[in-house]
């Protein structure tokens, strides 16, 4: 199939050109805006969970969402609900655990056993279901953003409407919150209540991002564009608009090189997300060590490293 | 305040100066079937420092919480500017005993200055809809960070900076609402020599300024002795309230903790605690982490 196409649709030096190969097709349509709302939900949310330092948690919750995508099938509700159901219940659990554990490292633990538990649980579902399921289960695991429906396309319409609405309402409590819970109590903040809403519209996310990286790709638009993001401004608003920025080339240009070439979408998002997050590190790194060495050279700097 | 109009009050003067900013009246507070402290009988008129000091585990940190709001009493009441105690209380700007921001938080000190002002509202501000808020908003921030010293680091990311500048900016966000009460829990605990003159300094300085009643829970009462109007000692469920030279006494110390105490004063006016029970000291050593 894509053999037979290469030749007419081999992309060419005339952008214009290649965004109306691009977008050519209605599945092409689809992925495209599934794939920009998708990313724009995902990088707010994942400028959160880099600052509440809960990525790991945010990576259990889309793992317990292969037990529900599973789940779902072998009880005959679509996936995408079995997802969120899944994803809530966890979301309770690791809230649960979290207020349990309190600030220890243990929470850690907590949550990773849940979440190796639900991954077994997915494995005995899949082993239950259909065969003809079993195939599907690549892209529960990483995504299928060119098997996106116009009826899919309309639920992460919604979904995006819902999570945007509710994140600008909650943006300022759950900054502080999760910036200074303590103090943010003090003030009267709801630090608790907003954990949990703050988990439940993960779950959402996490819900309808499956479809276009899958639960274990989801990373790539979650965590690795609002960690660079916070190595770029240290400008809350600035930084959480960055992440959405990097999330939407991530995805924009992982669904075009993944068009003209016959590799898979999620492969390309992923490594253009690492790429950039290697390369601002290690800018950073080196700008680091630059900065320091004109500082011991300088004279003076003694008194200055001294302070 | 209409009450005193009346016929039966307005002939009899009142005695007692401005109103109180606190009024603590027999209050006692018990965690987990376990009474912390009792019979406390406290009132602080504004502008007035007050010191909050004893060993750990005497419930320092839990008189600061209850007067916020954040705890409630088993017995007695706490009136903030004439009302109840709650939570979420504007008029008191409130830092708490913390450990240090960690290394990779990057957001920059002065947006964690601006959530004192409206980090508990809901919704985002539109600056483009109210360039005049928003200004004012700005200048109120630039204003704390300038009065704690900040300026010259406000914008750096705030993992990166000391103890002391990190303290500072906390200080600056429980000012930027302007409050009437400051309420520091060990402001200078795991701060070095210098930095603890500092902060101090920038304490006393802002309490000048800006005429807010100061409570400050610290094991040391060293640093701020010369700012220091009273001191509110709490050892073994008891309070004793004074001025440092009434309360910090071999006589006073030696009561409170049912123990031999000496405290001895320096030719500088340091003061030197001897005798405090062991086992509190050592609790106190491997508490900070």
């Amino acid at each position: 199939m894509h053999i037979a196409l290469a030749d007419t649709l081999s992309p060419s030096w005339d952008l214009v050109a290649d965004i109306q190969i691009l977008l050519h097709y209605p599945f092409m349509q689809n992925a495209y805006l599934g794939g920009t709302l998708v990313a724009l939900t995902a990088g707010i949310m994942g400028y959160f969970m880099v600052l509440r330092s809960q990525s790991f948690a945010g990576h259990s919750l889309a793992n317990v969402g292969f037990a529900g995508a599973t789940g779902a099938v072998l009880f005959g509700i679509p996936p995408i609900v079995g997802l969120f159901l899944a994803g809530v219940l966890a979301a309770v659990g690791i809230q649960t655990l979290n207020l349990a554990a309190g600030r220890s490292r243990q929470s850690d633990i907590a949550v990773g056993a849940v979440f190796t538990a639900s991954l077994a649980l997915g494995f005995l579902f899949l082993h239950l279901a259909t065969t003809e399921y079993a195939a599907n289960v690549y892209n529960v695991l990483f995504g299928n953003p060119l098997g996106i429906s116009a009826a899919d396309v309309g639920i992460i319409f919604w979904s995006t409407l819902v999570l945007v609405g509710a994140l600008l309402l909650i943006a300022r409590p759950l900054f502080f919150a999760s910036i200074d819970p303590d103090v943010a109590a003090a003030r009267g903040v709801p630090v608790r209540a907003l954990a949990l809403v703050y988990l439940v519209l993960l779950a959402l996310v996490v819900a309808v991002a499956v479809q276009v990286v899958g639960v274990l790709l989801i990373f790539a638009l979650l965590v690795t564009p609002a960690a660079i993001a916070q190595h770029i401004t240290t400008r809350p608003a600035l930084a959480a608009a960055v992440a959405v920025a990097l999330a939407l080339v991530f995805t924009w240009v992982g669904l075009a090189v993944g068009y003209f070439t016959p590799y898979p979408v999620g492969f390309f998002i992923t490594s253009f997300a690492f790429g950039t997050y290697v390369l601002v590190r290690g800018g950073g790194f080196a700008l680091g060590r630059m900065r320091r060495r004109d500082l011991a050279s300088s004279p003076g700097s003694r008194v200055g490293g001294a302070a | 305040m209409m009450t005193d109009l009346s016929p039966t009050t307005s002939t009899v003067p009142i005695p007692t100066g401005p109103t109180p900013v606190i009024q603590v009246e027999d209050a006692a507070v018990a965690l987990g079937g376990r009474t912390i402290w009792q019979e406390v009988r406290l009132s602080v008129q504004p502008g007035e420092f007050l010191a909050i000091l004893g060993p750990n585990g005497a419930g320092k940190s839990t008189l600061l919480k209850a007067i916020l709001g954040l705890i409630p009493l088993s017995r007695g009441t706490i009136s903030v500017l004439g009302h109840p105690a709650r939570r979420g209380n504007a008029a008191i700007g409130y830092v708490p005993q913390r450990r240090h921001f960690e290394a990779d938080v990057r957001v920059r000190g002065r947006s964690i200055v601006r959530l004192g002002l409206d980090g508990r509202n809901w919704g985002l501000p539109l600056p483009f809809l109210q360039p005049g808020r928003a200004r004012e908003a700005a200048s109120s921030v630039q204003e704390a960070i300038d009065l704690v010293g900040a300026t010259s680091y406000a914008d750096r990311p705030i993992g990166e900076l000391s103890g002391g500048e990190q303290q500072r900016l906390l200080i600056a966000q429980a000012l930027v609402t302007r409050p009437r009460i400051l309420a520091l829990d060990e402001p200078l605990d795991s701060l070095d020599l210098r930095n603890q003159q500092g902060v101090a300094g920038v304490i006393r300085q802002i309490s000048q300024e800006t005429g807010a009643a100061v409570l400050l829970v610290a094991h040391d009462v060293n640093p701020i002795l010369p700012a220091v109007d009273r001191v509110v000692y709490i050892a073994h469920g008891q309070v004793e309230v004074g001025t440092p030279e009434e309360v910090i006494t071999t006589e006073t110390l030696s009561r409170l903790y049912a123990t031999p105490i000496e405290v001895l004063r320096a030719s500088d006016g340091r003061i030197v605690v001897v005798g405090q029970p062991e086992e509190e000291v050592s609790y106190h050593a491997h508490r900070s982490r």
